[in-house]
């Protein structure tokens, strides 16, 4: 929780002048029934219009300070809760930046948006709400209770009952209802769930003619959420009447007792219309002290579900060395005994790993879903470090190159072809900065993609919208591909990025990514044999176990399991043409 | 102007369609009238009460205990009925909402089971399930602050009045005139106060369209040393929040304080002419407290009231976006004499179909084909060549433009949906799953299997072993993605459900691209036993599939330019022998 307290640096006088103007502002409110008492006592019953005029012009400047010191509180409180959220955002924005996909796979990217987003304006909220009220509803409260003190110490008593049953009343509603407001909420859910179910699955459900059921489950659904509401809303609603009828009460009591103080002289009429007023304070102030506790309860979630992303260390700190220099005839990835095993996974997913691939040479990597093919292309740009071994690349531990220059050396095309919002030039500067537009369309063309990038009206200004929904699926890919090639990296990844391609583009990609990128050293991982077949090598990977590691004519030969791939996939005649 | 005119003519037709939904209710709503009258009367006494009370004690020895004991035996009486009748009212207000609520969220899922797959393709799901749920929760938040607050609001701005007209005309005036100010101010401030907020939530949408697609994709921003501009980048969007957030948080803040100030000069205003009045002999100090409680209280029905009205702009917003959804023109229902269609032969026939997604682009102009039954037809082509626009027309999820499309010689615009689709079995590429168990799932579209016949569709779908192999069984939850079971697992389910129904006709994409080698050969395997017999359409992606189909349907741009078999077609040297020879493309 400091750890959230210190974020409000730079603001520490804001934060802490917010409240005591807003308490200025309570002290002032808690006169004003004194000031009405002694206009009643001594203005009324003296008939003293003067003592009149000076208590009213009391109250207006009452009302003046009260106004100038509120307004000084609020101005302070934003501009610090403004401060916190802010300072809040760019840190874990950059924290975000450092964690390495270990931690991003257990997270999850959705989750850190909400994070992002929503739960620091929660917070942000909450901090605000925090300055201005959090001490100021209690110190009414309190102010009330002392005032009452002052006036009668005999009834004080009687203040302290209310304010505790009170107090008690509504925990104990709110308590109440937390459980089934929750449930509430589970039930909206599914709601959702079912609203969506029904949208997306539109083909499926009328295909098999469910349209009714489903109709009827979604009239169950909502049938017990109006329950569950009002199940909780009665609950709920006994709040303000329970409370009001407490109060009222104990006016009631207030009146007799006080009855019998004023008739022994201990108390004035006037001052027991200022106790009145009093209680009425507290009960306004304990209720709203109420939803302050919701808020902020609200914002602590928050704050809890901020503090966990900032919490988790990133498992790989930038080495930050200086440029590494390649080692002469070194292979430009060398695989050593490596084994790799996810965070929280009992299996390895690669076992005993050891491989190199010469500049220049072109690595096909095949295998079935979960084999460990994408795990292991994974471990050459260092997105994960292995568990055992070492991967070298140009001869030197990937753990000793800095981030900056590992990512530089290598272009990587994932299997989603996504696009960020801006032009295509934006986007193809991703890796590289200050490309140059010839550098760019030189990347499109061995990519496959500069004829429909020419035939759109901007050309590389082409506005890209989110996701680059405003491509189709094999456009996305081919520009992917480019933004990786613009960089020229020294090894190119394509993580089965092709599987949008038709079979006529695919190949000619393969081609100009043969022809053009010389000395690329370039791993092409898929689960076709098709895309594979004329690399220079394969590696073939059954359950992280490195089977084959071949031509495709060696390996149709000597490994049983590229065979069967290819023999699932093509017909004998077709795989003895491929030879 | 006139588009102000027109929004308000909008809005007037939604309040009638809100109206007419809470018809049903009318004994309920008359109820919370009620007893919002009797809440707001006897809330009103209770001052008066207590400063009748007041009175009562007026200094040392002036103390009518005799008078003060029956006071206050009123006074408990009269807040109990208070409290009583608030609590019931909350209650009706309660079950009025949560009714009315549930029957326009059901009114609009009934709907979205009539909308043609075109809208449902042409929307995004999030906009539609977004008017189902957040727009009617909305909706709904508003009609109870309307019911629990508007009424009453009203009743306590009337009777106040006229317990202080009571008490006496010249304090209930100066209240009346004063009041207002503060109402003004509120209204002052939230006008100018306005285009802050807009600018304060335009700017905190492009910071979260940013941190969604950067943080979205972190991935990806790490993979490329992205990192520095994207807090470069970031810190922008920050700063700017930052500056306007403080404007847009002060100024919207200002409203509290500054009406409350307006209430306490008031206050005291009243406070002093009633003291001169009290002095005259006008009124006792005990209506001085009274009236000083009413003064106090006056603009909180305003300031209810207003929030109420800004409340109700927005759950009628949200209404009419609910009432769009409904309003959207559902499906053409089935002919009145639509034959029901019992399982078939499986012939199909295309004669002369026509068909435009966008009426301005042409997609299938004359389109011609005679399948007979059991034969096998693969769908080949490049993506977007127009195969599943094939599945859509058959499965009648769009109405062709021209033609006629027959199943077993009847036209399927003359046969009812249900029963011409249940001849037609489909598993997508796109596998959908309920979120429920895997039995619930294999059986979902015949609810009614025995858990012998969900079993034995599962061994011939070859899915009985993975299954076993489930925590559960049959019985194991699939969770809302799917997640816990495999692309392909998935696609052993959906075969699985259609292996249950035995349609005579089939249509099965082959997209296999995230499916592992070894469960790949058993949804070949699947296929293959679902096709025994069987008139199937296929979207083929494997050689192997396509070489053994009766016809092979080389699609481009929506229409079919070459059709025959795998060496007819080979023979013949076009589209599809160029197609298939760039497999083998030497580089």
């Amino acid at each position: 929780m400091q750890k959230l307290l210190r974020y409000i640096k730079g603001y520490e006088k804001e934060s802490i002048l917010a409240p005591l103007f807003k308490m200025l502002e309570a002290c002032f409110e808690l006169l004003v029934p004194l000031v009405v008492a002694r206009m009643i006592d001594t203005g009324i019953k003296s008939g003293n219009t003067g003592t009149l005029w000076g208590q009213f012009g009391l109250l207006v400047l009452l009302a003046v300070v009260g106004l100038a010191s509120s307004l000084t509180a609020q101005w302070f409180s934003a501009r610090a809760a403004l401060g916190y959220g802010t300072a809040l955002r760019r840190d874990l924005f950059h924290h975000i930046n450092t964690l390495s996909y270990s931690e991003l796979d257990g997270i999850g990217t959705p989750t850190l948006v909400t994070r992002m987003t929503s739960d620091i304006n929660q917070m942000q909220n909450g901090v605000n709400m925090a300055l201005r009220l959090l001490l100021r509803c209690p110190f009414i409260v309190l102010g009330s209770l002392i005032m009452a003190l002052l006036i009668s110490p005999r009834l004080t008593l009687l203040f302290l009952v209310v304010t505790v049953v009170i107090s008690l009343v509504i925990y104990l509603i709110m308590r109440a209802t937390v459980p089934t407001y929750r449930q509430a909420q589970n039930t909206l859910d599914r709601v959702t769930l079912l609203t969506r179910e029904n949208y997306v699955g539109a083909r499926v459900v009328r295909a098999f003619a469910r349209q009714a059921d489903e109709v009827a489950d979604f009239v169950q659904t909502n049938d017990r959420f109006k329950q569950l509401q009002i199940g909780a809303g009665r609950i709920s609603a006994l709040m303000n009447p329970l409370t009001y009828l407490l109060v009222n009460l104990a006016i009631a009591v207030l009146l007799i007792r006080g009855g019998v103080e004023v008739d022994t002289g201990a108390l004035t009429q006037g001052e027991v219309i200022a106790l009145i007023n009093y209680m009425g304070q507290i009960l306004t102030n304990l209720l709203r002290m109420a939803d302050l506790v919701i808020s902020i309860t609200r914002a602590l979630a928050s704050g809890i579900r901020v503090l966990e992303i900032l919490d988790t260390p990133t498992s790989m700190p930038d080495p930050a060395q200086p440029t590494l220099a390649p080692a002469q005839d070194a292979p430009a990835v060398a695989f050593d005994k490596v084994d790799f095993t996810y965070k929280g996974a009992g299996a390895p997913s690669l076992s005993n790993i050891s491989f190199a691939a010469a500049p220049g040479e072109t690595i096909g990597v095949i295998g079935g879903t979960g084999s460990g093919k994408s795990t292991l292309i994974n471990l050459i740009p260092r997105f994960y470090d292995a568990s055992q071994g070492t991967v070298r690349l140009f001869g030197q531990d990937v753990r000793g190159f800095g981030f900056a220059q590992l990512r530089r050396m290598i272009g990587i095309v994932p299997q989603r072809a996504v696009l960020f919002t801006g032009s295509i030039r934006d986007n193809m500067r991703w890796a590289c900065p200050d490309a140059s537009d010839e550098a760019i369309w030189q990347a499109l063309e061995i990519a496959q993609a500069a004829d429909f990038v020419r035939g759109k009206p901007g050309a590389l200004d082409e506005p890209v919208e989110t996701g680059g929904r405003n491509f189709s699926g094999g456009q996305r890919q081919r520009l992917t591909i480019a933004r990786a090639l613009v960089s020229k990296p020294q090894i190119l990844i394509l993580d089965d990025s092709s599987s949008a391609l038709d079979f006529a583009t695919d190949a000619a990609l393969r081609r100009a990514l043969k022809k053009r990128t010389n000395g690329m050293t370039v791993f092409i991982v898929s689960q076709r044999a098709a895309a594979v077949q004329r690399a220079d090598r394969i590696l073939v990977l059954d359950d992280g176990i490195l089977v084959g590691n071949g031509t495709h004519a060696d390996l149709l030969q000597n490994c049983p399991v590229y065979r069967e791939i290819c023999m699932s996939q093509l017909s004998r005649e077709e795989v003895e043409k491929t030879l | 102007m006139s588009k102000k005119i027109s929004t308000s003519k909008g809005s007037a037709s939604t309040i009638r369609r809100v109206l007419r939904l809470i018809a049903p209710y009318r004994f309920l709503v008359a109820l919370t009238l009620i007893l919002a009258a009797i809440t707001v009367i006897t809330t009103l006494y209770a001052p008066v009460l207590t400063g009748h009370g007041v009175d009562l004690i007026l200094g040392p020895g002036q103390v009518d205990f005799a008078a003060l004991g029956q006071l206050a035996v009123r006074l408990v009486v009269v807040v109990t009925i208070t409290a009583v009748s608030q609590w019931l009212m909350s209650m009706v207000n309660n079950r009025i909402t949560y009714q009315v609520v549930r029957d326009i969220r059901v009114q609009a899922f009934e709907h979205l089971e009539q909308l043609p797959i075109r809208y449902i393709d042409a929307h995004r799901p999030g906009d539609a399930i977004s008017r189902i749920t957040t727009d009617v929760e909305q909706f709904s938040d508003g009609l109870l602050m309307g019911f629990t607050q508007l009424f009453t609001g009203i009743l306590t701005i009337l009777g106040t009045l006229a317990f202080m007209l009571s008490i006496d005309w010249r304090i209930a005036l100066v209240v009346v005139l004063l009041t207002p100010l503060s109402i003004f101010v509120a209204r002052f401030i939230a006008e100018h106060t306005y285009s802050m907020f807009r600018v304060q939530s335009e700017t905190r949408a492009e910071m979260t369209s940013l941190v969604e697609e950067l943080v979205g994709n972190e991935h990806l921003v790490r993979a490329f040393g992205y990192e520095q501009r994207a807090e470069d980048r970031f810190e922008r969007v920050n700063l700017d929040l930052q500056s306007c957030g403080v404007r847009a948080v002060f100024f919207s803040s200002l409203t509290n304080p500054c009406t409350r100030f307006v209430n306490s000069v008031v206050y005291a205003a009243v406070g002093l002419l009633g003291a001169f009045i009290a002095i005259a002999g006008g009124i006792t100090v005990g209506d001085l407290s009274a009236v000083l409680n009413y003064a106090n209280q006056y603009t909180k029905p305003f300031n209810d009231i207003s929030s109420v009205m800004t409340e109700l702009q927005n759950a009628l917003a949200c209404a009419q976006r609910v009432f769009d959804l409904i309003d959207e023109p559902p499906i053409q229902p089935d002919a009145p004499d639509a034959k029901v269609l019992h399982q078939g032969a499986g012939r199909v026939c295309f004669e002369h179909v026509k068909f435009r997604y966008d009426p301005k682009v042409p997609l299938i102009e004359d389109m011609n084909l005679r399948v007979y039954p059991g034969q096998r037809i693969a769908l080949v082509g490049p993506t977007g060549c127009g195969k599943t626009t094939l599945v859509n027309l058959l499965m009648r999820f769009y109405e062709i433009d021209g033609g006629t499309l027959s199943v077993d010689d009847w036209s399927i615009n003359r046969i009812t949906r249900d029963s011409l689709r249940a001849n037609l079995g489909m598993v997508l590429q796109e596998t959908w799953l309920k979120c429920g168990t895997v039995a619930e799932n294999i059986a979902y579209g015949k609810p009614d299997a025995t858990r012998e016949e969900i079993i034995a569709a599962a061994k011939k779908a070859r899915a009985h072993s993975f299954i076993c192999r489930l925590p559960q069984g049959y019985d194991t939850m699939i969770a809302e993605d799917g997640g816990n079971i495999s692309q392909g697992q998935k696609q052993l389910l959906c075969i699985a459900r259609v292996m249950l129904r035995k349609p005579p006709i089939l249509i099965l994409d082959e997209a296999t691209s995230s499916i592992d080698t070894r469960t790949e050969v058993l949804v070949q395997d699947a296929f293959e036993e679902l096709m025994k017999g069987r008139t199937s359409f296929i979207v083929a992606h494997r050689l192997s599939t396509i070489k053994n189909a009766d016809r092979i349907l080389v699609m481009k741009a929506g229409n079919i330019i070459e059709s025959g078999t795998h060496e007819e077609l080979l023979a013949k040297g076009g589209f599809y022998a160029e197609l298939y020879e760039s497999q083998f493309a030497k580089v």
